[in-house]
């Protein structure tokens, strides 16, 4: 699955005001609300779960990247917001470093599938330092649209 | 001069995901923590991508949904031993969590 059918590029925070874990989750999930992805009503229940999942085991994978995300009924779609922050968050990654990107998942509750594939277009580009490293050169919202945009069309680079 | 045979134990086996949400990143950290106890090394190939087993990030990377058949090669020592029980985790155990 592309990054386009599932990045809301209206919900990319190129520096994210919050320092904390929840506070980066609470922000990107307040980015979706704005861009008219979820309901106002839905972000708190929203926020509780992806929190909730993740204090059962952390989505920091290491390499500085960490991917918070949760099946929800305030979805129909897979959805996503991306958040950057230069300071660094402790999200008690798995190399217990702290992480400089967060992409944040959303996915609806009756369709396994879908999250599967969101999630395998993630790590496929994740993984790979160079995508890592243009991630964390991206300084506006614009950019992080080209950004993976670019590594759509380019599924091998 | 004897020719010295370095004896090489691959095994392989495939296995069938089989919990209705498939492999996501729960299921994965299992498949990881357990292929991480053996030494060898465990390769998962989905027929497109090959993934390290010992690799989150890699496994992650599988969208191994349930009724998909991952090939498990492991070369090393305990290739036999760490095969049997990713088997065990994938299809009896189903990661503990419910068949569709």
């Amino acid at each position: 699955m592309r990054f386009d059918e599932f990045v809301c590029f209206e919900a990319t925070i190129p520096e994210l005001q919050a320092a904390d874990r929840d506070g980066a989750i609470t922000e990107l999930i307040a980015a979706l609300v704005k861009a008219g992805k979820i309901s106002s009503e839905s972000a708190k229940e929203v926020a509780k779960a992806v929190i909730k999942r993740e204090n059962e085991a952390s989505t920091g994978m290491g390499k500085g990247v960490a991917v918070p995300h949760v099946k929800h009924a305030a979805v129909k779609h897979v959805l996503a917001a991306v958040g950057q922050s230069s300071g660094g968050i402790d999200f008690a990654s798995l190399d217990e470093q702290p992480v400089y990107s967060v992409i944040l998942l959303i996915s609806p509750v009756n369709n396994p599938d879908k999250h599967l594939q969101a999630m395998e277009n993630v790590f496929r580009h994740l993984q790979k330092e160079k995508f890592r490293k243009f991630l964390r050169q991206c300084r506006t919202p614009a950019e992080l649209e080209d950004l993976l945009k670019e590594a759509d069309e380019n599924p091998s680079w | 001069m004897g020719e010295r045979v370095l004896e090489k134990l691959v095994r392989e086996t495939t296995v069938e995901i089989k919990n209705a949400e498939g492999l996501h990143m729960r299921p994965a950290m299992q498949f990881v923590d357990t292929a991480s106890r053996f030494d060898c090394d465990i390769i998962v190939s989905n027929g497109q991508t090959n993934a390290d087993g010992k690799s989150i990030m890699q496994m992650s990377m599988l969208a191994a949904t349930c009724g998909t058949r991952l090939h498990l090669q492991a070369q090393g020592p305990e290739a036999e031993q760490a095969l049997e029980a990713l088997r065990d985790l994938v299809e009896v155990k189903t990661f503990g969590e419910p068949p569709p």
